[in-house]
């Protein structure tokens, strides 16, 4: 076994490959702009350069002019068509063409088709609009932004969590800390590029399109378009990177529908990458500010969190990470509020680990800073404030071991040998921190739906409209497969990323391995239950066997005594060629209508804090060594080792490789990442991977995964705890203490760069 | 992108001649009608960006002259080829071993494929990354004359300190021509008034009121080679760049230096700064400083002192100073320190 195929240990599954590694190495995987459409026509995107008022002439006579043109989609064309709405399925109620009001930069103003990308492109960069401009707001401390309170503005965000007294116990705390800190802008930038293909066959539309939630689109695109959600299918068979920014659909899909059906012909459009940053969602900045009340002994009594995050105008997207924040540690008493703050802006919405990146980056900042204040190990203080149950509802966690993560992360790091003084540590010119925080993710489920099939030959076809994000879904999917009914994983395939399959929900809250793997344990035991019965019938050959004393293994039903039977001769039996199972799960106390809400599109996540049993979070510890040159103070992080607990862990090498993934995005979240906004456009200024950096194979060095075992039977059937978000929580504040504990600096605004060392 | 046309002459004067059939005298060749390509890595990503809007590309990669892909070392010096490619420069043996400087301003630049694709004339001429000149809804006076400068007012963190003007404040990004003015290269440029050499201070201009006009060679000038005089004691030389990543970035600062050094005192010191300035940077007074003394952290100090007297801030880069600064003082006593 090599680093990236750990051994399994105790509840966890084995590192098998991918089972589309080769489709992926040898470009045999199709992403939606790839797969094959005849008589095509393009689209290029017209986008809007003013954040704020109205288009009040598009000029479109030099376009018009290009050879090769064939329609220009503007005002007026959507006028049959919905509004798209805000919420979990719709990125942004901005409806871009319906009104000529803009509301942010890069607003999306025409699409030209033509008869091929360089015709299109030429013609959407010849389109001009003339404006009535308005002084737009940019962001925080901008002159006309509106500040608003956030609970009840999203269903996801209800309420400011709290309790106890927190004012009382500040005031009469020993030792306290009250700091400021922020995040910036933040863009997904996934290597495959944004993009729409739509055509028409009668009524039925169909959409090629990289997707998050191909059920959920199928849903609210038929009711943009007005027609029957039978009548579209959204496929999206391999997603190049989404992080949350193909979850929600965005205008452009409608609009090129649109185009497809005015022109009777497939129509194309991949957006730039430039262009992605204003038509796509975004990680909104966020500011903070926590105070943290504890006495001599470290023992927390008082805890604040408040948050300010930007938003558009007209749509309130709620980050919201104090829910998780809150219920952190033992803190006696809590208080916190969240505030949205209105700017000229297009919509944000979900990036990996959406509320507890920016929100637990600020709280583990801030611990750190508490136990310098304690004089205490940063450890050793986590140790002290860990709770046994969650401060809010004091609910239990269905199981919690972050303790264990950081007695194994610190162990493998070399915490021991770390010389408390700050600046204490030094490799010649280069000074060297080390530094460590907690990683918290809520563990969700939602509904979904399976079709699982075995056939007399023992070949396994699992069909799920989940979505291959990169993540290694369809992988696990065929895993568990391959276990309950006992082939082997070459003998399974699966299907996925069609919302003409059984619907699954958004592949966003790393719900998908938990629900996925749930529901397809369902129809495969749905399998095991019809072939058992055939076996142990009367005349069959393991009469007399209960079901609790047979497996499936090799190809045959194993009873315990050793005696077998070959499913191909029980499905003779039965006189079947196959066994088909369609299955639905539902998480346990979910209401009724669940199920039919999975069919809607709108399936409700279960777990997390809503549950009434238990609180349940996947934890992990993460360490970070820092050098920073002390003439120059640049930057490196040589060293990262991270411990994740995450109940079942379905394939050591794709959870790995999650985690991993996480981690150096940790890296580029602490020292690197970051959309400018030029302050007095409110446009962004480095829309492009020149200036937007994300971490290079050269800043990554040494990164140590450990997967601790754990075992939660909670949490879901499976019990599996999503893992795919964890990883890039709590890195960038293990990397700001280190960097504190190297320099005596402490940055609390990321990214953390030169300019501020230097002071 | 516009369209055009695209031609591959196989000589040289051919293509000076199509060139001067485009353009007239007073062409900036980044705004001319007809502009030259290599390896496309700078030009065909402004074209796209509707930067550049030339309607006549010449190809200059089936140019048949063998010495257009040459490295010639020879007692005078060291010539290469307008065509050689980034990478191969970086690897050559004798380039590593006699200038380090230049094989490590190649080596830290971009990245192994775009260093397998650039060429060296191409690099040197490669145009400001400036993100309001990159993207044609802005007012930028270097792309759109006289229409303002955004960046003035806007986002100007990676902008330079070190001459700037009233209408631009672009920084010039190259790292390969700092190792070449601090060595006092020559630009061999070939064009329908003959062949001339160009020094390699000479070749951009700053900005001053047009920052339109980047370069001295005109439109129909093209470059063949890039000469650099022997210089034994180039052998103590080196190229320090600082960024915000380890790789695949830009200079935040960055310095070139060659030191000729008697035990621990300086004879002469070449010295040139990017990531700070506008145009390739020969920090004169620096070197001025440390001649006939001892080189150690203070009159290092000293140097960067004066290197960096006339700098000017704007309001996102003003750290460029004291960090430019830093990266000359680390890269002297580097340098001194080497051991050759
Ligand atoms: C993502 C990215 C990162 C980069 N990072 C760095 C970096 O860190 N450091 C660095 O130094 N550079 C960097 N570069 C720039 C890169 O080095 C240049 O794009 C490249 O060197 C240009 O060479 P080329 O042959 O491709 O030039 P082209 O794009 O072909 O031409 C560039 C210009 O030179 C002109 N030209 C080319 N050859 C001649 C000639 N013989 N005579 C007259 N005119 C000519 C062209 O007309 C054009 O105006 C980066 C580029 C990219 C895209
Ligand atoms: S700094 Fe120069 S290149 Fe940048 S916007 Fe201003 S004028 Fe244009």
């Amino acid at each position: 076994m090599d680093a990236a195929a750990p051994r399994p240990k105790e509840n966890q599954g084995e590192p098998l490959p991918r089972i589309d590694a080769r489709l992926k190495v040898t470009g045999q995987a199709h992403y939606p702009a790839d797969l094959p459409t005849a008589n095509i026509a393009y689209g290029a995107l017209a986008t809007g350069t003013i954040a704020r008022g109205k288009v009040t002439k598009l000029h479109l006579d030099d376009a018009r002019e290009v050879p090769g043109l064939l329609d220009i989609v503007t005002y007026g064309a959507m006028d049959k068509v919905d509004k798209p709405k805000f919420g979990n399925v719709g990125a942004t109620s901005i409806a871009p063409l319906h009104d000529r009001t803009i509301f942010h930069d890069g607003q999306i103003i025409a699409l030209a088709v033509a008869e091929t990308f360089e015709a299109a492109e030429e013609a959407a960069q010849l389109i001009r609009a003339d404006y009535e401009e308005e002084t737009p707001s940019a962001s925080f401390d901008s002159p006309g932004t509106k500040t608003i309170p956030a609970a009840g503005k999203s269903p996801l965000f209800k309420e400011d969590v709290k309790a106890g007294d927190f004012d009382a116990a500040y005031a009469s705390a020993a030792v306290k800390i009250d700091a400021r800190y922020s995040t910036p802008t933040q863009h997904h930038n996934p290597i495959e590029l944004f993009s729409t293909t739509a055509y028409w066959q009668g009524d039925q539309l169909i959409v090629h399109e990289p997707s998050q939630n191909v059920t959920g689109w199928k849903v609210e695109l038929a009711r943009q378009l007005r027609i029957d959600p039978a009548n579209v299918r959204i496929v999206s068979p391999f997603i190049g990177g989404a992080f949350g920014s193909k979850g929600p659909m965005t205008p452009r899909t409608a609009i090129v529908a649109v185009a497809a059906r005015r022109l009777g012909r497939p129509v194309r459009c991949v957006t730039s990458r430039m262009q992605a940053f204003g038509t796509q969602t975004y990680r909104a900045e966020t500011r903070h500010r926590i105070r943290i009340g504890a006495g001599k002994d470290g023992r927390i009594t008082a805890f604040a969190h408040e948050g300010w995050e930007v938003t558009s105008r007209p749509d309130a997207y709620v980050v919201g990470g104090t829910s998780a924040t809150g219920r952190m540690y033992d803190y006696g008493s809590v208080l916190t509020h969240v505030s949205l703050v209105q700017a000229d802006r297009n919509t944000p919405g979900y990036m990996r680990s959406p509320p507890e990146t920016p929100y637990v980056y600020a709280l583990e900042n801030a611990m750190d800073e508490m136990a310098v204040a304690l004089g205490m190990d940063p450890v050793e203080f986590r140790r002290i404030n860990e709770p046994k149950k969650e401060p809010i509802g004091k609910k239990p966690f269905s199981s919690r071991s972050l303790i264990q993560c950081y007695d194994q992360a610190a162990e493998a790091f070399g915490w021991a040998k770390r010389e408390a003084k700050v600046g204490a540590m030094r490799d010649g010119d280069w000074l060297v921190g080390m530094g460590c925080a907690t990683a918290i993710y809520p563990t969700a489920v939602a509904p979904c739906a399976a079709r699982v099939r075995l056939t007399a030959d023992g070949d396994v076809r699992v069909q799920c409209g989940s979505h291959e994000i990169g993540t290694g879904v369809r992988t696990v999917a065929g895993q568990m497969a391959s276990e309950r009914l006992g082939v082997g994983i070459d003998r399974v395939s699966v299907e996925m990323g069609d919302s003409a399959l059984p619907p699954a929900p958004v592949s966003g809250g790393s719900i998908s391995t938990a629900s996925v793997c749930s529901v397809v344990l369902k129809a495969c035991d749905a399998i095991r239950t019809k072939l058992y019965a055939a076996a142990t019938a009367e005349s069959g050959p393991l009469a007399g066997s209960h079901n609790e004393e047979l497996d499936l293994a090799d190809g045959k039903i194993v009873a315990k005594g050793g005696a077998s039977a070959r499913v191909e001769d029980i499905l003779k039996t039965m006189q079947v060629g196959a066994i088909e199972e369609y299955a639905e799960f539902a998480p346990k106390g979910a209401p009724p209508e669940a199920l039919k809400k999975l069919y809607s599109g709108m399936p409700e996540f279960h777990g997390g804090e809503q549950d009434e049993d238990a609180v349940k979070y996947a934890f992990g510890a993460e360490f970070v060594e820092v050098r920073i040159n002390r003439y120059t103070k640049e930057i490196r992080v040589p060293r990262l080792v991270g411990a994740f607990a995450a109940g079942r862990i379905m394939n050591t090498r794709t959870a790995r490789s999650q985690l991993m993934g996480g981690m150096i995005w940790g890296i580029g979240q602490a020292l690197h990442e970051a959309t400018e906004v030029d302050r007095h456009y409110a446009r962004y200024v480095n829309r492009d991977l020149q200036d937007y950096l994300v971490p290079v194979n050269a800043d990554v060095k040494d990164l140590q995964v450990i997967l601790v075992p754990e075992v939660d039977h909670a949490v879901n059937p499976a019990g599996v705890k999503g893992l795919g978000e964890l990883g890039n929580v709590g890195t960038a504040a293990a990397v700001a203490s280190a960097v504190y504990h190297a320099t005596g600096k402490r940055i609390r605004d990321l990214p953390i760069r030169i300019e501020q060392l230097l002071v | 992108m516009r369209p055009f046309v695209y031609e591959q002459p196989t000589d040289i004067s051919a293509a000076v001649a199509i060139a001067s059939s485009f353009t007239s005298r007073d062409d900036q060749p980044t705004r001319a009608n007809a502009q030259f390509i290599a390896g496309g890595t700078n030009l065909a990503d402004y074209m796209k960006l509707g930067v550049a809007e030339p309607a006549r590309l010449l190809d200059l990669n089936r140019l048949k002259d063998p010495s257009l892909r040459q490295i010639r070392v020879t007692d005078d010096g060291i010539r290469f080829g307008a065509l050689v490619r980034m990478g191969e420069a970086a690897d050559h043996r004798d380039v590593k071993q006699r200038y380090p400087v230049i094989a490590d301003s190649l080596r830290l630049a971009a990245s192994g494929q775009i260093r397998n694709m650039a060429s060296l004339a191409g690099n040197v001429l490669q145009r400001t990354r400036c993100e309001y000149f990159r993207e044609t809804s802005w007012h930028c006076n270097k792309r759109a004359p006289g229409s303002g400068c955004a960046a003035m007012e806007g986002f100007n963190r990676q902008h330079a300190v070190l001459g700037t003007s009233d209408a631009c404040i672009a920084t010039y990004h190259g790292d390969f021509a700092q190792a070449l003015i601090a060595l006092d290269a020559v630009i061999h440029a070939e064009g329908s008034r003959g062949t001339r050499k160009i020094p390699f201070a000479m070749l951009h201009r700053q900005p001053g009121e047009t920052p339109h006009m980047e370069t001295d060679l005109a439109a129909d000038e093209i470059i063949s080679a890039i000469e650099v005089p022997a210089m034994p004691w180039a052998r103590r030389s080196l190229y320090l760049k600082i960024r915000d990543r380890e790789s695949y970035a830009f200079a935040l600062a960055s310095a070139a230096v060659a030191l000729d050094l008697d035990g621990e005192t300086v004879r002469e010191a070449r010295i040139a700064l990017g990531g700070v300035a506008t145009v390739p940077w020969r920090a004169r007074a620096a070197e001025q400083s440390l001649q006939g003394k001892r080189l150690d952290d203070a009159s290092a100090g000293a140097a960067a002192d004066a290197a960096f007297a006339q700098a000017q801030p704007r309001k996102h880069n003003a750290f460029k100073i004291e960090l430019g600064k830093r990266t000359l003082v680390r890269a002297l006593l580097e340098t001194r320190n080497m051991k050759v």
